[in-house]
């Protein structure tokens, strides 16, 4: 069983993202599932929530505290919490970032490292919803490239959610950038 | 149809395939999805039925049974405090006999304020006449609701759905939607009112005749005990899912049972699994039909009751219904409080070591 944390603000997308990915799981003949971690709900607030993908039915509820995967989207929670908390060794960290330096904390050393900018991605589109870019589907985008789903998965899952096609576009976009 | 749904999701699509035909709600909070996501089928015209927005639960249900007195097939949903405010008007539903459907997702209640999930706000309301079933996964949700519409209007009482607020409400698993057809025949009460043939109903009764009535609700229950089993093979035959009072999990050789309700019931089968490998004959009991409570298989067996929920002054509510249906020994784990996370670990560790009868409050003792 594959798990996954993802570590997000409050409007950014976070839980859909956490969705999408457990829906490209499935479109693939997997079981997913995807929860998020509610605390007081408001804008802005760190938020995290989970995906679990196996080639078996989960019976699993509890929360995900040892991921193979940790992906943030906003990289200030990493100067407030060690998002790599429980992540296995050699586990794959994702950041969205524009800052490289954010990555070299020695805390981080044993694990794998991606980055990609999918803010930037998402401002370039003009995929904006109340002010904040849109991180969801181009992180899903980077998620492929990664090998977590396959990208024609992560493409299917975001056209069964949003109609506007740029969505795909930024997913496309983000698998093509992301450093490894 | 397979799709990814949540399991508030689950019974809003399970109400719309159901053709329910009055749907009340109170939209503001402890409200979830469920009506929301109804609302949205009405307003769209996916679906074709009424949808009153009242102003509290109290009157929700009311309005609920209100449409089925006059023979239409009714659903409302709601939580915690919402339950709590709607409690008068689900006496009355039972009393009155009406098959309505009602989704609760099971949240704490407050003070201290809580949100996450607790099933003590549903269990408060063990007494007022109306079935329980406890679902653990989003399928099991929709397929709930489905056969809770056939049981209800098979008994004329009431059925309430529960499924854990945000871990099982907001949470996404795989649903096959599957239209009902014949199986859920159109509701045909048989005391509706007519306006061709008016009567009135629910004059002032002496002891005599409200001692038959309750009496009746009491046979009704007996007789949802037997209908239910019917209704679950039935849909086992046309929809290949199988379903029954309890869920059982390796407890054909097991010396020791575990047993809960909801989600946590569910990764209990997690334990079970863990506990095996290390020689520790476990089972898993999962109890799906709270009300009327269904007879368990505990013979010989060391009985771990994990209960979400308490009865202040007797300790957990299903360790008490347990006591009392089976002459044996409970150990019995307060688990989950308020949406205390209890993960499979957890409860291995707790079963490895429960005594033979007692209780533990986890987090606390």
């Amino acid at each position: 069983m594959l798990e996954i944390r993802i570590h997000s603000r409050g409007g950014q997308g976070g839980v859909t993202a956490s969705k999408l990915l457990a829906q490209a799981a499935f479109l693939e003949g997997k079981y997913g599932t995807a929860f998020p971690l509610y605390g007081a709900e408001r804008r802005g607030a760190p938020v995290t929530s989970f995906t679990r993908i196996s080639d078996q039915d989960i019976k699993v509820y509890s929360q995900v505290y040892n991921p193979d995967i940790v992906v943030v989207l906003d990289d200030s929670i990493m100067d407030l919490v060690d998002v790599t908390e429980g992540l296995k060794e050699n586990g794959l960290l994702l950041v969205n970032t524009q800052h490289e330096e954010k990555l070299k904390d020695p805390r981080y050393k044993k694990f794998r490292i991606a980055r990609v900018n999918v803010t930037d991605i998402a401002l370039s589109l003009g995929l904006v919803l109340s002010g904040n870019p849109i991180l969801n589907t181009p992180i899903l985008g980077a998620l492929a490239k990664l090998g977590v789903v396959k990208l024609d998965s992560a493409e299917k899952a975001i056209k069964d959610m949003f109609d506007d096609e740029r969505n795909v576009k930024a997913a496309r976009e983000a698998y093509a950038k992301v450093i490894v | 149809m397979k799709k990814m749904a949540t399991g508030n999701q689950a019974v809003a699509f399970a109400v719309k395939e159901s053709d329910v035909e009055v749907i009340a709600a109170y939209p503001i909070t402890p409200q979830t999805e469920v009506v929301e996501t109804i609302a949205s089928f009405v307003e769209t015209k996916k679906m074709d039925a009424s949808y009153i927005r009242v102003e509290s639960e109290h009157s929700a249900m009311a309005a609920c049974i209100g449409a089925t007195a006059s023979g239409a097939r009714s659903f409302t949903a709601t939580s915690s405090h919402g339950l709590l405010y709607m409690h008068e008007m689900i006496h009355w539903a039972a009393g009155a006999r009406l098959p309505i459907v009602m989704a609760n997702v099971n949240r704490a209640v407050g003070p201290a304020w809580n949100i996450w999930a607790e099933h003590t706000d549903s269990l408060s309301q063990r007494d007022t006449g109306w079935m329980q079933f406890y679902a653990a996964t989003v399928q099991e949700v929709y397929d709930t609701v489905i056969m809770s519409y056939k049981l209800a209007e098979k008994v004329n009482l009431p059925a309430m759905v529960c499924l854990d607020g945000f871990i099982l409400s907001h949470a996404i698993q795989p649903l096959e939607i599957t239209p009902p057809g014949d199986f859920l025949p159109p509701i045909n009460l048989p005391h509706a009112l007519d306006t061709k043939n008016p009567m009135s109903y629910g004059n002032l009764t002496a002891a005599n005749d409200y001692f038959k009535f309750r009496h009746g609700m009491h046979m009704a229950m007996q007789q949802a005990n037997k209908e239910a089993r019917t209704i679950e093979n039935e849909f086992a035959q046309r929809f290949d899912r199988k379903y029954g009072p309890v869920m059982e999990y390796r407890t054909d050789d097991a010396d020791t049972a575990i047993v809960g309700m909801g989600t946590m019931a569910r990764e209990a089968e997690m334990a079970v699994d863990l506990l095996r490998k290390e020689g520790i004959k476990a089972g898993s009991i999962r109890i799906r039909q709270f009300r009327p409570f269904p007879k368990l298989n505990l013979e010989n067996k060391k009985v771990i009751v994990f209960d979400r929920d308490y009865s202040f002054g007797a300790g957990g509510i299903l360790a008490q219904e347990i006591r009392f249906h089976n002459d044996v020994p409970v150990y019995n784990v307060i688990a989950g409080l308020g949406g205390q996370d209890v993960s499979f670990n957890m409860i291995a560790d707790l079963v490895r070591r429960a005594k033979a009868e007692g209780e533990f409050w986890l987090g606390v003792d």
